[in-house]
């Protein structure tokens, strides 16, 4: 069978499956709406949260980063599971113990505050549509690679499956079938890695392969081979990166601290039993989601030496199907520039910007033709990151159906959190702004009847920002992770470690790690981002990284502004107290 | 509630307490030792100190570049397991559990 009817099949039972679980598990409560019912397994938790937090960027981009970024990729290694060591020893078991919905509640209760509720809402809101942009895309662009439809249709269907589960099942029905979709992401992520570690080592375990010998007889481990290969084409050694340490360190520590502060992320610890389960169920998510981050490294390096291998000095005519297939797709482009018809591919851009293509008619070789103004460099290769995962298959020419297998994976990985990322945004919507400070009148019912039109909204505001993405979706991931980091993280933390922490330390050191992240981002990205280079950046700290000094910037300003205005109430700090107690959480489940 | 004891005086409300902080404090020790693994691993081995470690041959992999992309994350993992067993004894220890 060809892939795309393979896919098609593989698609469309994994959807079934999905919309399945949402009409078992459809929900009659805020509190199974909002939090499951708070009676999930820690393990089956630890996996709906893997699926949650491993997106379309993760599934997708991540080992195409590495692959190109060498040591530099490490940041995303790092940064994104060394958050969960954060999480699980500082914040998921006591904001179960606190034992409420979301997280501007905690905010909002422990800080006595409505106006600190409402920055935290305003935080929330802000980090989950950026992210949440970023997954409709990508459901598109899988649509549209894999099913041969345009990449709208792909986002209204991923949107109606989403609007389907999220809506009917709420945070019971996403569980579920989060757990489904971690699944089928998991093993569609490691098969092809298996195949392509068995034929670049002989060694069918991926997470062996940066040290293993590659089996082309030249005696050279993968990392070995890379590092020369690279260096011969005039790029940095892979293993060495060209990142400052300042930058490295900011950056891991931006997206360590955002990871354990992303609110899509803590609520789902409010789902299970008991405080000792949250421990538990940090644990099980981060065993689950090393799964795929121990092997992408491997994939991203088998990817480039076979990248290399396939496709530098390889005359036009004679390079492989999936070379011109994502040529065709705009994300491959190649400008002859010595005029000999094979491709060189060398360090630097081959040309301006992001290829443009003349509409009609070929080059001599029959390759579209890139309108791009020409550089100086010896590279004439254009090759988009994204492409690395998803062209895998093909690279190493794997059966079809694992290729409809991956298809259904990054759809399984952009939806899984898509409609986590929707649900906080809803819960925030319904439980916080309406239930808790402008109609604290209405009742579960009605208040579950907002939660559902608040996550049909949402989605209707994702769909749209899918189909007309902001031009900046690719450069605004920082801030989703620098704003978590710098905003929410230090209330949550200083929340539950510092008694004395009061509403006005934590509303002046929010707003201040929010601002000044916020700024320094758009001022590099989009007022001056001609300045955007090194010698202009704080510390050596680009972007990527600012978040870690706003979270700094965070806890010195709280620090000072609580020890100059009063202590907080003594029913506050007798909360304090109670959340740091394991004993009686279920007790202080119920509402 | 699931108290071990019912505090129904002064003294064992105070008893209660004392037992409380004392929780807390092994706890909050128990943090900083996990953590500063967490770093070294990470930030340090990773990072800082990549350099000197990648002289090192690992398996076949420089070894400050193998913790920087896989060593720390089998090092994580291991952490949170540990914190939670060890936690889970320090709450029964203290007849905290929930």
């Amino acid at each position: 069978m060809d892939a795309s009817t393979l896919t098609y099949i593989f698609v469309g039972i994994s959807f079934a499956l999905y919309i399945g679980i949402a009409v078992w598990s459809r929900v009659g409560s805020t509190k199974e709406f909002y939090v499951a019912g708070g009676g999930i397994h820690p393990v089956v938790n630890g996996m709906a949260t893997a699926a949650d937090w491993m997106s379309a960027a993760s599934f997708i981009s991540m080992a195409g980063l590495i692959a190109f970024l060498g040591y530099d990729g490490s940041v995303y290694l790092m940064g994104w599971t060394g958050g969960y060591v954060l999480l699980a020893l500082l914040l998921a078991p006591y904001l179960r113990k606190f034992g409420k919905f979301t997280v501007p509640d905690f905010i909002g209760d422990r800080y006595y505050s409505d106006a600190a509720r409402l920055v935290a809402v305003v935080c929330l809101i802000f980090i989950s549509f950026t992210y949440v942009a970023g997954q409709m895309r990508g459901v598109g662009i899988v649509f549209s690679r894999f099913l041969e439809v345009d990449i709208n249709t792909g986002v209204v269907a991923g949107m109606a499956i989403v609007f389907m589960y999220a809506v009917l099942g709420g945070m019971k029905g996403i569980t579920y079938t989060q757990v489904a979709q971690f699944c089928v992401l998991i093993f569609a992520y490691t098969v092809p890695a298996i195949f392509i570690s068995m034929m670049v080592t002989g060694n069918p375990v991926p997470q062996f392969g940066l040290g293993a010998e590659v089996t082309d007889g030249s005696g050279l481990t993968v990392l070995g081979k890379l590092d020369s290969v690279l260096q011969d084409l005039g790029f940095n050694a892979y293993t060495e990166g060209t990142k400052s340490k300042a930058d490295i360190f900011a950056i891991t520590a931006a997206l360590m601290v955002g990871t354990a502060g992303l609110p899509h992320v803590i609520v789902r610890f409010f789902t299970v039993p008991k405080v000792s389960d949250a421990r538990k169920s940090a644990g099980w998510a981060l065993v689950f989601i090393a799964i795929l981050y121990t092997t992408a490294p491997a994939v991203g390096a088998f990817a480039r030496i076979n990248f290399i291998n396939e496709v530098n000095e390889t005359p036009y005519q004679a390079t492989p199907q999936w070379f011109k297939n994502w040529e065709t797709l705009g994300l491959i482009g190649w400008q002859d520039k010595n005029g000999d018809g094979a491709i060189q591919y060398r360090a630097g851009a081959p040309f301006e910007g992001t290829p443009t293509f003349k509409e009609d008619g070929r080059g001599v070789s029959g390759e579209r033709i890139v309108l791009n103004t020409t550089t100086a460099n010896a590279n004439e290769v254009y090759v988009d990151r994204d492409i690395m995962v998803l062209a895998n298959p093909e690279i190493a020419q794997l059966p079809n159906w694992v290729i409809a297998l991956v298809a259904a994976g990054s759809l399984a990985a952009a939806l899984s959190t898509a409609a986590g990322l929707l649900l906080v945004i809803s819960s925030a919507v319904s439980h916080d702004l309406l239930k808790k400070t402008f109609m604290p009148a209405i009742t579960d019912k009605q208040e579950l009847r907002y939660a559902r039109l608040a996550a049909a909204c949402a989605i209707g505001v994702a769909g749209y920002l899918g189909i007309n993405p902001p031009g900046f979706v690719a450069q605004v991931v920082a801030f989703a992770f620098g704003l978590a980091a710098a905003s929410l993280f230090p209330a949550i933390l200083m929340g539950i470690f510092s008694r004395r922490m009061n509403k006005e330390g934590a509303i002046a050191g929010m707003l201040v790690g929010l601002f000044s992240t916020f700024a320094y981002i758009v001022f590099f990205k989009f007022v001056s981002p001609e300045l955007n280079t090194e010698e202009n950046w704080l510390f050596g700290i680009s972007p990527e990284g600012i978040g870690a000094v706003g979270m700094v910037l965070n806890f010195m300003v709280s620090a000072i502004v609580s020890k100059t205005t009063k202590a907080p109430p003594p029913e506050v700090q007798a909360l304090v107290e109670d959340i740091r107690i394991p004993s009686g959480a279920k007790a202080g489940h119920v509402h | 509630m699931e108290k071990p004891s019912k505090p129904d005086g002064d003294i064992t409300i105070s008893a209660h307490q004392k037992n409380a902080n004392s929780y807390w404090k092994e706890n909050i020790s128990l943090l900083l030792k996990l953590l500063a693994v967490w770093f070294a691993v990470s930030f340090g081995a990773g990072i800082l100190f990549v350099d000197a470690l990648n002289a090192i041959d690992f398996f076949g992999v420089k070894l400050g570049f193998w913790f920087a992309q896989q060593g720390s994350i089998y090092v994580f993992v291991i952490l949170i397991f540990v914190y939670a067993a060890l936690m889970r004894r320090l709450e029964q220890k203290h007849g905290l559990e929930d």
